[in-house]
């Protein structure tokens, strides 16, 4: 008999098997259904995550650095390191400015003051208010639905001009078009000369909830005693490293840090939290793949233990069959056809059961299961099968056939 | 020598030992024996004559420890277990005093099994084990299961298993010994039947002495010896 012969064969077999003992099999697979069900979630949960976690960090964008008083992992720097540092002003962000020159985009930024913004009878509260200069457009990449970002003239004039996000726009204006109109921000008024596209959220932050004022101005009317950031944007991200040194040696300067005194300030970088992110999410990985492998152990153990059932009582069956013609192989591959089947029976019902988990986890982080999550969890059901199957399958195999003839 | 006049089986000098740990125990001591294509052979003994130990060797179930088996020329007695299995499916008919047919499969799966195993393809299968169904009358009881058949049944649908692959020989242990008198009689009369037919080499292993009667030649087996080997008429 051919070896493809030899598998379908087997298959009908296991299938036959497998049917008439249907509650068996079932209870057997429950430790496969817990292992392929944990498998699933932990996978759907990392997806999910990582997905919308790289999603947002992308606004920041891979060739940006972030020159702020403060890292954004600094949490794990002790508290009175943190607490004296000075704040970075605008003058200083200027003579970096001057000290770099013009070989990358540079803006300074003052970011995350809540204000109130007014049109007519509309109002809304809990607007972000950014400042920067023109440069800031090119470095975060805007696209604009209508209007134009402020140039720098109207930053260095201090004009009482500001950009809208989306959601700004929709809540003031439904009728019209904003640009060229008055809003009221905490009170003082702005001319909108321009519009946003929608951005998305950025870790949970909207992104759309924002306005945008040249930074000079913002200073002025809202932030006597601001604390600044720097973003700086490098085109050719091969020489990263050298070019953060360069920056690290300028802004030392602007700071004047006498030699061997430590930073004062951080260069943050999208990577940094990308590490962070890659080191919680291999920790849920670790921990999820524990429990899956301890699952799948003792699952397969269940199914190791019916396996060796369902070749003692089939004894007879195994001799007759080798009296008639099987070759060692077909039964081994008929007993191991049958674990496999088994398993893959628990792998499918497990699958069924994280499918129909997925919109609860999905309410707490974006999930879904991918056609990848299914494949690996029934490739790893089909695996403890073979694994757990083959030493019952082999002890099947080498039975003699006069002494399985002659059980009872 | 031709392919009609070589012996179907040549058996010479066959010792056959099991080792029980504590002692070796010798069940066949040198067995001379020599079956041509068509006969009717009765192997009848008391119980731990051996009897049993020859037919394993016979079925191609077992190898005996030293000696030689030559079955339809082939050498039999160096072979592994896949040639083993090999020879089985084409060389010998099982029919056992319990039946060992498939619980759960009909007549018909049962009969197209050692089929399966020779590699014959579902239609060409389906079709011959249809016909030998037809041929132990069972014709209309092709998709019945085992447990929907009386005990003559069973052993008719195992007769026909044991026909499909057209083996050199019919070997049948106690083939009715699980049946009552007339159940017995009816299948006897089958054998009788494939015998006058002439394609069939049929060897009967029994310790009922009017069920050896049937046959044409009784080999009487004690001791791990041949005790007697003649000829006989039936009645």
């Amino acid at each position: 008999m051919k070896l493809h012969q030899e598998i379908s064969q087997s298959f009908f077999i296991s299938l036959d098997a497998i049917y008439a003992n249907k509650m068996r099999a079932v209870l057997t697979t429950l430790g496969i259904i817990i292992g392929v069900v944990t498998v699933s979630l932990m996978n759907m949960a990392i997806d999910g995550v990582s997905n919308s976690f790289i999603r947002s960090i992308s606004v920041l964008g891979s060739d940006t650095l972030y020159i702020e008083k403060n890292g954004w992992l600094d949490f794990q720097l002790e508290w009175w390191k943190r607490r004296g540092r000075r704040d970075i002003t605008l003058r200083q962000s200027r003579k970096f400015m001057e000290l770099m020159g013009n070989q990358f985009l540079i803006s300074p930024y003052v970011s995350h003051q809540i204000c109130t913004v007014e049109y007519n009878s509309e109002k809304i509260s809990g607007v972000f208010m950014e400042g920067a200069i023109a440069e800031s457009a090119v470095i975060n990449n805007f696209e604009f639905s209508q209007g134009r970002f402020y140039d720098n003239n109207e930053v260095e004039g201090e004009r009482p001009v500001c950009i809208l996000g989306n959601d700004t726009v929709e809540a003031l204006f439904k009728h019209e078009s904003p640009i060229g109109k008055r809003v009221k921000i905490n009170g003082i008024n702005y001319e909108v000369i321009g519009t946003l596209k929608e951005r998305g959220t950025f870790m949970g932050f909207s992104m759309d909830n924002v306005i945008y004022l040249p930074i000079t101005r913002m200073l002025n009317d809202f932030a006597r005693h601001p604390n600044v950031g720097i973003s700086v944007q490098i085109k050719d991200l091969t020489q990263v490293d050298e070019l953060t040194e360069e920056i690290r040696g300028a802004m030392r300067r602007v700071r004047q840090i006498p030699p061997g005194e430590p930073d004062d300030f951080a260069i943050n970088k999208q990577e940094v939290l990308l590490n962070t992110f890659n080191r919680v999410s291999g920790v849920i990985a670790s921990v999820g793949l524990f429990i899956t492998a301890l699952s799948l152990f003792v699952g397969g153990i269940g199914v190791m233990n019916i396996m060796f059932v369902s070749v003692s009582e089939r004894t007879k069956e195994i001799g007759l069959r080798k009296a008639i013609g099987a070759r060692r192989r077909t039964i081994l591959l008929q007993f191991l056809s049958e674990s496999i089947l088994i398993c893959l029976i628990g792998g499918c019902i497990g699958i069924l059961i994280a499918c129909s988990l997925s919109p609860i986890v999905n309410h707490y982080i974006p999930a879904s299961i991918s056609i990848k999550t299914i494949l690996f969890a029934l490739v790893i059901a089909a695996f403890v099968g073979v694994i757990s199957g083959y030493i019952p399958a082999w002890k099947a195999a080498s039975m003699n056939p006069v002494d399985a003839l002659r059980k009872e | 020598m031709t392919a009609e006049t070589q012996p179907l089986i040549k058996i010479e000098s066959v010792y056959k030992s099991y080792d029980m740990g504590a002692e070796i125990v010798h069940a066949l001591r040198g067995i001379n024996l020599t079956i041509t294509r068509g006969e009717y052979v009765a192997i009848m003994g008391p119980s731990g004559s051996g009897k049993s130990t020859l037919m394993n060797i016979l079925g191609c179930l077992d190898t005996p420890t030293s000696g030689s088996f030559i079955l339809n020329g082939k050498q039999v007695s160096e072979m592994d277990d896949n040639e083993l299995a090999d020879i089985r499916n084409q060389e010998i008919g099982f029919v056992f005093q319990t039946f060992n047919l498939l619980p759960r499969s009909t007549s018909l799966r049962n009969v197209e099994l050692p089929m399966i195993y020779a590699g014959i393809d579902a239609e060409e299968r389906r079709q011959i084990a249809k016909q030998a169904l037809i041929s132990v009358g069972l014709g209309e009881r092709i998709n019945h299961k085992p447990n929907e058949l009386s005990g003559g049944q069973c052993q008719r649908v195992a007769i026909a298993r044991a026909l499909v692959n057209n083996p050199s020989i019919l070997l049948a242990d106690e083939p009715t010994g699980n049946l009552d008198t007339p159940t017995g009689d009816e299948i006897m009369l089958l054998f009788d039947k494939l015998h006058a037919s002439g394609r069939n080499t049929i060897i009967l292993v029994t310790h009922e002495e009017d069920i050896a009667q049937r046959a044409r030649r009784i080999v009487r087996i004690r001791d791990g010896l041949i005790a007697s080997d003649e000829s006989n008429i039936p009645k």
